[in-house]
């Protein structure tokens, strides 16, 4: 496998918050990788300052972004728009607010395909958007319908078939089922798996639900005040995750498929970024903190070829 | 389209509500205009010319109320709202309809620019917050809040005494008969300018607050993130994402300041001495001209009912969440 995506130390301010830190990531052909963490860690920070979505104050003091050789952060804002959706597509709570209120479905498909797709008429446009809404499995003729007119699953859908539209490279889906009953979040992400089979994307799912990612990404990162604190394949992190943090999310999900086990949840709730713990900054909640953990921040090291962890205990295990 | 019908029989009932308190109100004023008029001529009337007056004015018959009342409508339907004490004996329809287009080509004309170039520069203004646009609005603001008639004289003052530019009042150049000449539009045009101007001056501030505002708001929803994530231009996402979501509010200011046009007419055609509904309604209350101050509320009435229906229908126009199907 080749990456398609690489983040090599990318830093997001917001002022003089520091909201991620030296977060370094490879999205791998065709791969999904998941990133987790509670609200307010930096995984969709991240992913928005990766695709230069980032609002003011918000900015990226350090890092790069490499797609297909080019940096992202240093592209001018014309080669960014014609790769925009076209090469990395962006699945939002379409379930909310992220369709346009007052145009139609179908002009809001249309829109993507005249900005990035000008030698297309009319007629192959709206074809288009019809072959795209079967593709998610919503009747064509819902292709003139407003957001209001369709229920939260289905504006989902219509949210992915827009993302579909251009074919890009990558999809990032940032919590994109949050809003949504279990059994359509279910339906909806197996439809992508699915979709990424049959058209070959890779995909970057971000969500706080890490049963989830368990079930449906190949590799999970977790992040924890704005840091990466364990990276495995997810397998490997359902079976023995090593962080003490990606244990206390576990622990705080149900499973839908394995065996019963109790709920734990994780004491204390998220570090502010305007007063963070020295050292590690998971440490006040750490049920196995250390002395050392208050003292100094543990390295992003990696424990084997497949799994990376940034915490002491593993420091003593070595 | 049965919204649109049940609207429409709303505001019949409206009318005729509106309608038939604008009859009933002077009936409850104590004395008679008969009395009034007397009191205006002061004592040059002899008695025959008193009962004269009443039977013109048809108050010798003693009708009962729903009378009167069935004699209002029949009158109202034929276009007939009594005579003017001030322009007596003129009709108060051919007082109306003298001065409506006055009020209506100055007023009307200028709150359609304020609106638009307003909202135009609220959305530039709400887009790129923090630029020089946004010193804009302090002076604009402070703008609108000087009272208008002290505007409307300070430019008088500065531009037709100091500096005579433009003339200080009227609608036309005395000496001209109103006709479709080149020399008398353009000098409507000519005093039309400064009652323009200072209206424009002093009520753009208004909309661009509100539209900056409602910008600034939308700028922050998830689909106008969409849009930017989808590489659309800066234009599109400007007007067709952000401006056309923020402009909804601003729309129903619009229509009902349109139906304003003709009430809020008084001060600036007060100062400007500008021949329109304002100036006829200033002129009759200061005579206690009941039968035009009760033809100028009917005409407002109207304007407010319209821009209202306008609104609705401009509502259900730009935002398909406001119709109903089925």
């Amino acid at each position: 496998m080749s990456p398609v995506l690489e983040i090599r130390d990318l830093s997001v301010d917001y002022g003089s918050l520091r909201a991620v830190h030296d977060v370094s990531l490879t999205l791998e052909a065709g791969e999904v990788l998941g990133l987790a963490g509670e609200s307010g860690s930096g995984k969709s920070t991240l992913a928005y300052a990766a695709t230069r979505l980032l609002q003011p104050p918000g900015r990226v003091p350090s890092g790069e972004v490499r797609f297909k050789g080019h940096d992202l952060l240093a592209l001018t804002e014309k080669q960014l728009r014609a790769l925009r959706w076209s090469e990395i597509a962006i699945v939002f709570q379409g379930a909310m607010n992220a369709l346009n209120p007052v145009i139609s479905v179908g002009a809001q498909i249309d829109d993507v395909l005249r900005a990035h797709r000008p030698g297309l008429t009319r007629q192959e446009r709206t074809n288009r958007g019809r072959e795209l809404l079967s593709l998610v499995g919503i009747p064509i003729d819902r292709l003139s319908a407003y957001p209001h007119q369709l229920s939260g699953g289905m504006r989902q859908r219509v949210m992915i078939a827009m993302a579909l539209a251009l074919e890009p490279e990558i999809v990032i889906m940032d919590e994109p089922t949050t809003a949504l009953d279990v059994v359509v979040q279910r339906q909806i992400l197996g439809q992508m798996m699915r979709l990424r089979e049959t058209l070959g994307f890779s995909i970057i799912f971000i969500t706080h639900d890490i049963s989830l990612l368990v079930e449906f990404s190949d590799r999970i990162a977790i992040m924890y005040g704005g840091r990466v604190v364990e990276e495995a394949p997810a397998a490997e992190i359902y079976r023995a995750a090593k962080h003490p943090y990606s244990q206390g999310l576990l622990g705080s999900f149900p499973a839908l498929r394995g065996p019963r086990r109790e709920l734990r949840g994780i004491p204390g709730s998220p570090p502010d970024l305007r007063s963070m713990p020295t050292g590690c900054p998971f440490h006040p909640r750490c049920p196995q903190a250390m002395d050392v953990c208050g003292e100094r921040m543990p390295s992003l090291d990696s424990v084997d070829e497949r799994r990376r962890v940034a915490c002491w205990l593993e420091e003593v295990h070595v | 389209m049965t919204f649109l019908l049940r609207r429409a029989l709303f505001y019949l009932i409206t009318l005729w509500a509106a309608i038939t308190a604008n009859f009933l109100l002077p009936r409850l004023l104590p004395g008679d205009p008969v009395q009034a008029m007397i009191t205006k001529l002061g004592g040059r009337l002899n008695s025959d010319a008193m009962a004269s007056l009443y039977v013109l004015f048809g108050l010798d018959e003693k009708k009962s109320i729903w009378e009167q009342y069935v004699d209002y409508w029949g009158a109202l339907l034929r276009g007939d709202l009594g005579l003017s004490f001030t322009f007596f004996p003129t009709p108060v329809a051919d007082v109306l309809s003298q001065s409506l287009p006055w009020t209506l080509g100055l007023i009307g004309v200028t709150t359609i620019i304020a609106f638009l170039l307003g909202t135009l520069m609220g959305v530039y203004a709400g887009w790129k917050r923090g630029s020089w646009m946004d010193t804009l609005i302090p002076v604009t603001t402070f703008l609108s809040s000087i009272p208008y008639f002290w505007l409307g004289l300070i430019a008088i003052s500065v531009f037709s005494v100091t500096f005579p530019l433009l003339p200080a009042s009227g609608g036309y150049a005395a000496g001209l008969v109103p006709e479709w000449s080149g020399e008398f539009v353009g000098s409507v045009l000519e005093h039309a300018v400064l009652p323009g101007i200072t209206i424009v001056v002093s009520s753009v501030a208004g909309w661009i607050l509100g539209m900056r505002n409602m910008m600034v708001t939308v700028t922050a929803e998830d689909y106008v993130l969409v849009a930017r994530a989808k590489g659309l231009s800066e234009k599109r996402i400007m007007f067709a994402y952000a401006a056309r979501n923020a402009v909804l509010p601003s729309i129903s200011g619009f229509a009902l300041s349109l139906g304003f046009i003709v009430g809020g007419a008084l001060l600036v055609e007060m100062v400007f001495s500008y021949p329109g509904l304002g100036y006829v309604l200033f002129q009759g209350i200061g005579a206690k001209d009941y039968p035009l101050m009760q033809g100028v509320f009917l005409v407002i009435t109207l304007a407010v009912l319209v821009a209202n229906l306008l609104a609705d229908v401009g509502y259900l126009l730009l935002d398909p969440r406001t119709r109903r199907e089925g």
